[in-house]
């Protein structure tokens, strides 16, 4: 179910006035995050955010595509190396 | 013949259902466009005069997006999901379940036929 239009969009408070910060500023720089749950809003637009995914920062450059989806969508958790048995060429494919 | 939106529609069936043949109109869509234009749902597709289908035709291309640009905004909306990189994009990708669903068994349907597993000689 989606979340209801009255409480508006999702956004890590700290987050936000961080990208704003460096907005007014002018400056770009990349911001470190554990906040997956962010829903994106227009103002990150072409800043690059670094993403925990539980391991470490995964680099995520925003575009303006990316706007209205979350941060964690971004920045993948699993891993997966393909199944047993399948040849190194399969594999490479992919 | 009833060609709308570049489908000919079945001859004896009746609006209500002849419409859904084309992709983009389902049973209540059709139902809709057979109200608005004032078609009885009921009559069979090649009852409708010329006028009739005139009024559907028009109908449809100011009210729906169907056939080829529907499917083509389809296609763009998921090459979106892949062109950004997210979750939901590389499931795309592999051809698994895009909405979080098990794949430990079932999704065949994304999957395609079962691949029998080729066991490891010792």
């Amino acid at each position: 179910m989606s979340r209801s239009l009255k409480k508006g969009p999702f956004i890590d408070a700290k987050l936000y006035a961080k990208v704003d910060a460096l907005n007014s500023s002018g400056q770009k720089k990349v911001i470190k995050t554990w906040a997956r749950r962010s829903t994106i809003p227009p103002e990150f637009v072409g800043h690059t955010i670094a993403v925990h995914n539980g391991i470490k920062f995964i680099p995520v450059y925003i575009t303006e595509n990316m706007v209205g989806h979350k941060l964690g969508e971004f920045a993948l958790t699993r891993t997966y190396r393909g199944h047993a048995g399948k040849s190194e060429k399969q594999s490479r494919v992919r | 013949m009833a060609r709308i939106a570049g489908v000919d529609l079945p001859k004896n069936k009746q609006v209500g259902i002849g419409l859904t043949y084309i992709f983009g109109i389902g049973r209540s869509v059709a139902a809709k466009i057979c109200q608005d234009t004032g078609v009885d749902p009921q009559t069979r597709v090649h009852q409708l005069t010329d006028d009739q289908i005139k009024a559907i035709r028009e109908y449809i291309i100011q009210s729906h997006k169907v056939e080829g640009a529907l499917k083509s905004e389809i296609n763009m909306n998921i090459k979106r999901l892949i062109d950004i990189g997210c979750y939901r994009g590389t499931r795309h990708k592999l051809g698994l379940p895009v909405r979080g669903q098990r794949t430990s068994t079932n999704a065949r349907t994304r999957k395609g036929r079962r691949r029998a597993i080729t066991k490891k000689k010792k």
